[in-house]
């Protein structure tokens, strides 16, 4: 193995993404430069690379998800892969097969590598110890969404040259926000100032003790940001239960010009997807000068590549 | 368990007899026939040995009384792939523990005078040690309907239980204790609000945050104490919280016990040695109720144990198979079992310095004893013999496979432990260990 070890293999020890969680910010940094390269090759009449020629992707997503799916998709096959999509639904779960039994089914069709996303928070851990590939995390329960954070890192580097000794401004749900956790670790771990604003009943105990400066105002939260991170508001569990209603939420947590205006006149907003316009974000602001969210899209697949490029470098008979 | 047979008299000497019941730790030895205690301690040495009796050296190992277990889930009757009454037994032998009290939540539930029968005569003919059921105290353990009580208690339930499922009525359980008080029954609680706990499944703070678990707060157990006590100091009844496992919940405890009520609590071995960073990465064998909590609260309970707040230490033994525990942790089923870990866990905290051998076992033995009013747990004359042997300083390493329970689902996989069980007698027979 250590013959054949490429810069990227030495780069990013791992077997696994399970989170950024114990990566390195030297290993974050080399995903993010990997990913650079990888913008210019989708940007490319042709594509394709070799690089994952005759290895099979398995994307098996437990909850449904349109971009995430399809970006790791696109990402697999610009690399050579065989992308299969298996999409379970809750319906087929509920049969008895339980997530070990499934992961034991894929694990004998010898898939390269697996990317998982799952409602329970722990689930892709508990299934890479039961398989024998490469295991991605596309994001679990509450927990960790491991390549969103790697995509704004790169969204926001790309724009501001640097992450290090920037405030970014993560506003909304925290509390079930696996884009949030991830972002907090990343964003810490390579030197930027977070603050998290939201309804105190949408933050986890102990945020404070999170690595974050903690507001109730958008207004003071937003200060000095020079990236403002809005997360999804998931209506369905919310209203009655957390905030009185969406019309109150967006009145006080909704991204609107004049909150906007509190941030830095250079700030630029980010959005994780899908958006809810006039909830969390007006769509004058969504669609708007300062908005990147278009541009976190074509990121998500640089990165995923960056990912499963470094992966791929670990799988055994190489 | 079997029924007695004629047998020699069995003079187990070279003994360290710690009998806490008589606070007497004393090197001696222990006389038995007849299935009953003739004499224990150093006037157990004058007497000598008996014509025809069995003496064996117990080479300076302590002889106690056998354990009290009073919170055991048993697969039978409705998941005997589980544990059996059986396998539990044989689990409970290996770990010193001679008396078993089961929970009412098995399926069907124990709320039926012929249930209880039913456990008990599946007990006798298939157990090792002895078993006493505690019955539902509400129907189907719904929280709405008391259950028969003066009817099960006749049929030989020794306490009643709502199990996992705390009553959240408080109309409901002030009646319950007040008609418990009756027959003189006690009630056993457990003592979590289900609407604060909501889907939480660990405890509430950082750990759980960074995990994204729901989580549940210490609150969810603190506010139904504290009603409880209320209740029973409204009703008079005799009240016993189930496993507690935060600090304010012992401060409310002892006030209770200060101003007089008839009120007990107990504490399973887990929280007493555990810490909720032991889930590590979404480990399920130690996901349990109530959760693991921080490491100040445990050393607040083991605190609380050395000064007598907290009365009696359960293993809280709760079976679960691959089927239930192999799910990502907010999915897995509760619980861990830990009859054959109970008395080498509990030493942890002997050799820790934090609390002594004598208060230690006193939770294990008499205290949950006298609590259920059995005449088990102690080494006194005329008490049946059931009599556990251990040497406190030996060390061993938990080995999953030898593990005799049915369920492997411990907290303790490849735990290294001081002080192992040596031999286990019940009603003066030795079990083959």
């Amino acid at each position: 193995m250590s013959a054949q070890t490429s810069p990227l293999a030495d780069a990013y020890p791992h077997r696994h993404l399970l989170g950024i969680e114990g990566l390195q910010p030297h290993e974050i940094l080399a995903l993010l430069d990997r990913a650079e390269a990888a913008v210019e090759i989708s940007r490319q009449v042709e594509k394709k690379k070799a690089v994952l020629r005759g290895r099979t992707q398995i994307n098996l997503f437990f909850e449904a998800s349109t971009r995430t799916q399809s970006s790791f998709e696109i990402a697999g096959k610009r690399l050579g892969a065989d992308v299969m999509n298996m999409s379970v639904s809750s319906s087929s779960v509920k049969k008895g097969e339980t997530l070990i039994d499934t992961a034991a089914t894929l694990n004998a069709m010898h898939p390269d590598i697996i990317v998982v996303r799952h409602h329970a928070a722990g689930a892709v851990h508990l299934l890479a110890q039961k398989v024998g590939c490469s295991v991605i995390n596309a994001g679990d329960g509450a927990h960790e969404h491991p390549t969103q954070a790697l995509l704004d890192a790169l969204t926001i580097r790309r724009h501001k040259g640097k992450i290090a000794r920037l405030t970014v401004a993560i506003c909304g749900d925290i509390l079930h926000s696996r884009v949030a956790r991830s972002n907090i670790i990343l964003l810490n771990a390579l030197g930027a100032r977070v603050k998290v604003v939201a309804p105190s009943t949408l933050l986890p105990n102990g945020i404070r003790q999170m690595g974050v400066e903690v507001c109730a105002k958008m207004r003071e939260g937003l200060a000095d940001a020079d990236i403002v991170m809005m997360l999804r508001l998931q209506r369905e569990r919310m209203a009655g239960a957390f905030i009185p209603s969406v019309r109150e939420y967006f009145r006080y947590y909704g991204l609107d010009a004049e909150k906007l205006s509190a941030a830095k006149p250079d700030a630029l907003v980010m959005h994780p997807g899908p958006m809810n316009r006039g909830v969390e974000i007006d769509p004058e602001i969504a669609d708007g000068p300062q908005s990147l969210i278009r541009e976190q899209v074509e990121m998500g697949v640089a990165v995923r590549m960056a990912v499963l490029e470094a992966l791929s470098a670990h799988l055994p008979n190489r | 368990m079997a029924r007695e047979t004629a047998q020699p008299p069995i003079l187990l000497t070279n003994a360290r007899v710690i009998d806490p019941a008589r606070r007497l730790d004393a090197a001696g030895a222990v006389l038995v026939a007849d299935g009953v205690i003739v004499a224990a301690g150093p006037e157990a040495l004058n007497q000598g040995a008996p014509e025809g009796a069995t003496v064996i050296d117990l080479d300076g190992a302590i002889a106690a009384p056998g354990l009290v277990d009073m919170d055991v889930t048993v697969g039978e009757p409705g998941a005997e792939h589980r544990e059996t009454l059986a396998s539990a037994s044989l689990a409970a032998a290996a770990g010193g523990i001679t008396t078993i009290v089961t929970s009412p939540d098995t399926d069907p539930i124990i709320d039926d005078p012929a249930l209880v029968d039913f456990v008990l005569r599946r007990a006798r003919d298939t157990a090792c040690v002895r078993v006493h059921p505690m019955a539902a105290l509400t129907k189907r353990l719904a929280g709405e309907e008391m259950s028969e009580i003066g009817l099960l208690r006749e049929a030989g339930a020794v306490a009643f239980s709502n199990g996992n499922h705390s009553i959240t009525h408080s109309g409901v359980m002030r009646r319950l204790m007040t008609y418990a008080r009756d027959f003189d029954a006690l009630v056993v609680h457990h003592t979590e609000d289900p609407d604060l706990s909501g889907t939480g499944v660990m405890n509430e703070g950082l750990n759980a945050s960074w995990k994204g678990l729901p989580s549940t707060p210490r609150e969810a157990e603190i506010i139904m104490l504290e009603r409880d006590l209320r209740l029973a100091k409204l009703t008079g009844g005799r009240y016993h919280a189930r496993s507690l496992s935060c600090t304010d919940s012992v401060e409310a405890l002892a006030r209770a016990k200060a101003a007089g009520l008839d009120v007990t609590a107990g504490i399973s071995i887990n929280h007493l040695t555990l810490n909720e960073n032991d889930i590590g990465p979404y480990r399920t064998f130690f996901k349990m109720a109530p959760p693991l909590r921080s490491e100040d609260e445990r050393r607040a309970m083991v605190a609380a144990l050395a000064d007598g707040t907290i009365d009696v230490i359960v293993s809280a033994h709760d079976p679960q198979d691959v089927e239930t525990k192999r799910h990502p942790f907010a999915e897995a089923a509760d619980g861990a079992i830990g009859l054959e870990t109970l008395l080498s866990a509990g030493l942890r905290l002997v050799h820790s310095g934090d609390v002594d051998l004598m208060t230690l076992l006193a939770a294990m033995t008499c205290n949950p004893a006298n609590r259920l009013g059995l005449p088990v747990g102690r080494l006194s004359a005329g008490a049946p013999a059931d009599i556990v042997v251990f040497d406190p300083d030996r060390p061993w390493v938990l080995d999953k496979t030898k593990i005799r329970s049915r369920s492997k689902n411990t907290p303790f996989e490849d735990a290294r432990f001081t002080g192992k069980v040596l031999q286990t007698m019940v009603a003066g027979r030795l079990l083959p260990s």
